[in-house]
């Protein structure tokens, strides 16, 4: 039994095909890593050892197996065959899917062995990863701080969310690379406080089939990992055209691993004005201008754009969301799957649906069915949805503004603060954790454009704190280049 | 009180004069009626709108649902390329207007057939605006002729089916099939333009014949494969369309008379007693023949119409040039499209010399018109009426008999094609020909010839032999000539004649030996 994991999924690879461990020695480490910190809270599901060498690719194996042995930790809201897929709800709490999402069977495809599925806010409504029936999951940074006994804590500092899960996985050396799904910021937030690299990829340059849906028209796999090349090997085997999904494009198959040194030199990096915002955290605030200032010193043309509709972004959002939440969660039914009531004297079907839900879904997402049903009405279609999409196309278009004339890459803060605390951060309700949180990372969903979270620096108090490029549609490589860069230049060093 | 086949026909004709003139069904006092139906067509592709899943009608319940049907969570639609194919034939056969670019909604409602809780339905643009469907509107029992009558199309839009509840009383308990759900629908909705229930049964006849030739929709009512809706509402001449109802579940050709009449006539018999229509959901049950109000459906729904977001926009080309094949190219469907009903109609009329009620009649008779066609290959197309005629009356009321159609009948075109010849050119007469016929049926491998040949069934024109023969017969019965003689009564002479048929065994030109016995009784 290995006592830590390699660094990062590259080591992983190197140590496996040398032959220097067995194939699933690896994940075996990883889930006994797991049960270790059960503390975090970071898994909803552990495979169980003896179920680590069953996980077969459905193909012919690649030449080159590209992740062999690696351990991957997936979000609890992709559908993985045979392991129970929960979205953190009480409503899927039963539910074990039959059958795998694309994403997740391209891993095992290449290789790579997935050792759990990792905790979240309830249907990914949530930026803290506190709202799920499994209880919330603590990040790793600044913990020592609040033990008070061997498993209990006063306090914690939140990983973020809604993949806080995935982001603690990764952060706290439980596995080497993790799937997540971005809707808002649900990667990049986490993986900003939790101090992971984290890719919300480009909107349609990969499947979403398996993914259950929060709001399938901003929707992202996405990963998170410890090092940028980890970020574009697992980028690069999950992307690509699936004809199980409608709105997946086809996309070059070229590898998108940056060159060692990465590239700066000429790139133009744009700076939103827009984004120092109100309440965002000085130190936040000189730690972008450094690393603008250091990305100049390469070769990089820094300059200040403008993208006037962002504050806009979380309105606009935040009725978009409750419309195809609604509509998404009316599945849920109790009929044919996941939870159902017993109650009592429910004697019709609506009193079944009706009592079903509502034991069924926490409040944050009865609100939001509540609040989409009332958008969606006859009388208010025009006056929110429509407005709401006229809204979508104005952040759109300030996008493809600055790519036409000023920049080619985007770089920006990820979040306001680093990670609040557990008692802080439950003091606000949901809509105002999202409104504070979402407002960097949020503009990138409506568009559909990739972006990246990057860990940079501690913060006075311990904490991460991490920028985000932002590129146009389909520009993975070029952000993994300046990454790249910017990760050998600022040399973040990881927790475990 | 007896009365003889000459009056009774004559009344039927008085009759006719005086309930209708041309057109539409009479109402009472100067009440009109309105009908606009919407039709539901099942598509008949092998697999469902936006799944793998199989469409097999009959199949074990619950045998026909993939993950995506029974709206497993994180499964997506993907839209069957057929399906908007057969849509878009369909729409060119009814004279729509196709949309290059189509979109799909979310139509949101609450009920244990609808597994995901909204229908993928195209709302904000259908795949096809704007068309147009002119029918023939003839009941022999209530038409004196046959009229051309059209309707508007609306739209015409793709949209999923819902599975099918089962109520079962006992237990109080639901249960749920999902083999249809998912299965393809057209919804075509035409425009209220209808007079009467004939008229909406002649349009969806002839909408089934049109579908069936194209081979979009199986048609089969009693399948739940096409189903109509009707909106229906009444005014007195003159004055404004009345308050409409909606009447549902009507799944008969026959029922569509009914349903639409009674509920004309339940609307004209409430607003005379000085009561309200009210904008309702009815159903129709074919037992009682009576509409009935739609309980579940009486609460007004908002829908909640949203873009369906996993589906990109639904694209249509014109492009006879066009190599790719993923994109529904109206330019290659045009090919398949097969000639329409109608114009078969004309083409027969004009073809065959035929009257437009035989037309009717071979087009719209299931089996008859290829059967027709294959007969007529190696025949005279100066035969067709005598074809048509001898198919319509002889063979299919045998058929009939034993629940048959034409598609089943077992003589050869071939063979029949001769049959209709010999018996044109006199070798045998009507009562041999339609013997040749039974034997046929039952399966005689013979030609019709040959069965001549070794019955000796041979036509006897001869009027010296028929001469004797009616004289023998005359001399056999001086009671009936006598009683003939003294009344006049046509029955007697057709007695005489039928004695003779009989004496000589059936060959004899009939014609003839009629002329013969009317003469010899006349002169005697």
């Amino acid at each position: 039994m290995m006592a830590t994991l390699p660094h990062n999924i590259k080591e992983a690879v190197r140590l496996v095909a040398n032959g220097a461990v067995g194939k699933t020695q690896l994940a075996e480490a990883s889930v006994f890593r797991i049960r270790e910190a059960g503390h975090l809270n970071a898994f909803t599901f552990v495979t169980a050892k003896k179920d680590l060498s069953k996980q077969n690719g459905s193909k012919t194996p690649p030449t080159r197996p590209r992740l062999e042995g690696v351990p991957i930790a997936v979000k609890d809201n992709f559908c993985v065959s045979q392991m129970p897929t929960t979205c953190g709800s009480k409503m899927l709490y039963s539910f074990v899917p039959p059958y795998t999402a694309t994403v997740v069977q391209k891993l095992v495809d290449a290789g790579a062995i997935i050792i759990g599925k990792t905790n979240m806010d309830e249907f990914g409504m949530g930026n803290g990863t506190v709202d799920s029936i499994f209880g919330p999951t603590k990040n790793i940074w600044g913990l020592e701080k609040y033990r008070c006994s061997s498993l209990s804590f006063d306090d914690w500092h939140v990983p973020g969310g809604s993949s806080g899960g995935s982001a603690v996985a990764v952060a706290s050396g439980l596995c080497l690379g993790a799937l997540g799904s971005d809707t808002g910021g649900s990667i990049r937030n986490p993986a900003s406080y939790c101090g992971v690299y984290g890719l919300k990829p480009t909107y349609g340059s990969l499947s979403r089939y398996g993914l259950i849906p929060l709001v399938n028209s901003m929707d992202v796999p996405g990963v998170l990992s410890r090092t940028v090349d980890d970020c574009a090997v697992l980028y690069d085997v999950i992307k690509g055209l699936d004809s199980s999904d409608s709105t997946s494009v086809q996309i070059p198959t070229t590898d998108s691993i940056p060159s060692e040194d990465g590239i700066v030199k000429n790139i133009r990096i744009g700076l939103p004005k827009e984004y120092a915002c109100d309440g965002m955290s000085p130190e936040i605030i000189s730690c972008w201008r450094e690393v603008a200032s250091l990305l100049e010193k390469d070769g990089a043309n820094v300059l200040e754009v403008s993208l006037p509709h962002t504050k806009y972004s979380i309105v606009c959002y935040s009725v978009l969301n409750p419309c195809e939440v609604a509509s998404n969660m009316a599945r849920y039914d109790g009929v044919r799957y996941g939870h159902r009531s017993h109650k009592k004297g429910l004697d019709s079907t609506e009193s079944l649906y009706a009592q079903t839900r509502h034991e069924g879904f926490n409040s944050v997402v009865r609100g939001r069915i509540l609040a989409g049903n009332y958008f969606l009405l006859k009388r208010n279609y025009d006056k929110y949805f429509i407005q709401a999409l006229k809204i979508r196309r104005l952040i759109t278009n300030d996008f493809n503004n600055v790519w036409k004339s000023e920049c080619d890459l985007l770089l920006t803060p990820v979040t306001l603060t680093t990670a609040p605390t557990y008692s802080e951060f439950i003091q606000w309700d949901n809509r105002k954790q999202s409104s504070v949180q979402d407002f960097c990372t949020q503009p990138a969903n409506m568009a559909g454009l990739p972006a990246l979270s990057i860990p940079i620096k501690l913060s006075m108090s311990g904490l991460p704190i991490s920028l985000q490029l932002i590129g146009p549609r389909f520009s993975e490589a070029r952000i993994f280049q300046v990454a790249k860069r910017i990760e050998n230049v600022v040399n973040f060093k990881h927790c475990k | 009180m007896r009365r003889s086949f000459l009056q009774l026909s004559t009344n039927n004709i008085a009759n006719r004069a005086t309930k209708r003139w041309f057109s539409s069904i009479k109402r009472p006092g100067d009440w009109e009626s309105i009908i606009g139906l919407e039709v539901h067509a099942q598509i008949s592709t092998e697999s469902k709108l936006f799944s793998g899943g199989a469409t097999a009608f009959g199949a074990p319940l619950n045998s026909l649902v993939t993950f995506f049907d029974a709206a497993i969570p994180g499964t997506l639609p993907v839209l069957n390329k057929k399906c908007v194919e057969a849509a878009v034939l369909t729409a060119m056969a009814l004279s729509c207007e196709i949309n290059p670019v189509s979109w799909f909604d979310r139509k949101h409602y609450f009920y244990s057939d609808l597994p995901s809780g909204f229908q993928i339905t195209q709302q904000r643009k259908a795949i096809a605006n704007k068309g147009e469907l002119q029918f023939v509107v003839y009941n022999p029992s209530i038409h004196k002729q046959p009229y051309y009558a059209k309707s508007k199309i609306q739209q015409l839009q793709l949209e999923q089916d819902s599975g099918r509840s089962l109520h079962v009383p006992s237990g109080n308990r639901s249960l749920i099939d999902l083999n249809r759900a998912g299965i393809a629908l057209m919804e075509i909705v035409f425009e209220p333009d209808l007079k009467d229930g004939e008229e909406a049964s002649a349009l969806v006849k002839e909408l089934c014949l049109i579908l069936e030739r194209i081979g979009t929709c199986s048609c089969r009512m009693e399948e739940g494969a096409l189903r109509v809706d009707a909106n229906i509402s009444v005014n007195r001449k003159g004055l404004p369309l009345g308050t409409r109802t909606e009447v549902k579940n009507i799944s008969s050709i026959r029922s569509i008379v009914n349903a639409i009449e009674f509920e004309v006539e339940r609307q004209i018999s409430e607003l005379e007693k000085g009561r309200r229509i009210v904008n309702e959901t009815r159903g129709y049950d074919a037992q009682t023949k009576q509409t009935v109000p739609m309980r579940d459906k009486e609460e007004r729904q908002d829908y909640r119409f949203m873009p369906e977001p996993n589906l990109p926009p639904l694209k249509v080309t014109y492009d006879p040039g066009s190599t790719d094949s993923k994109t529904v190219n109206i330019a290659k469907l045009r090919s398949r499209l097969k000639e329409l009903p109608e114009v078969t109609r004309k083409r027969l009329m004009k073809q065959f010399g035929l009257k437009l009620e035989t037309a009717i009649m071979i087009v719209n008779t299931p089996g008859f018109l290829p059967y027709f066609q294959s007969v007529m290959k190696n025949i005279d197309s100066n035969l067709g009426l005598r074809t048509a005629n001898f198919i319509a009356v002889e063979i299919l009321s045998e058929l009939n008999k034993n629940n048959l159609t034409l598609n089943d009948c077992m003589i050869d075109p071939d063979k029949l094609g001769e049959l209709i010849k010999i018996l044109d050119d006199q070798t045998v007469n009507f009562i041999k020909a339609t013997e040749i016929m039974q034997l046929l049926l039952k399966g005689d491998n013979r030609s019709p010839l040959q069965i001549v040949k070794d019955e000796n069934w041979m036509q006897v024109t001869d009027s010296g032999a028929i001469m004797s023969a009616c004289e023998d017969v005359l001399k056999e019965n001086p009671n009936l000539v006598m009683k003939f003689k003294n009344s006049g009564k046509s029955k007697l002479m057709n007695q005489l004649i039928a004695k003779v048929k009989t004496k000589t065994g059936g060959k004899y030109n009939m014609q003839q030996v009629a002329d013969t016995v009317e003469k010899l009784l006349k002169n005697s």
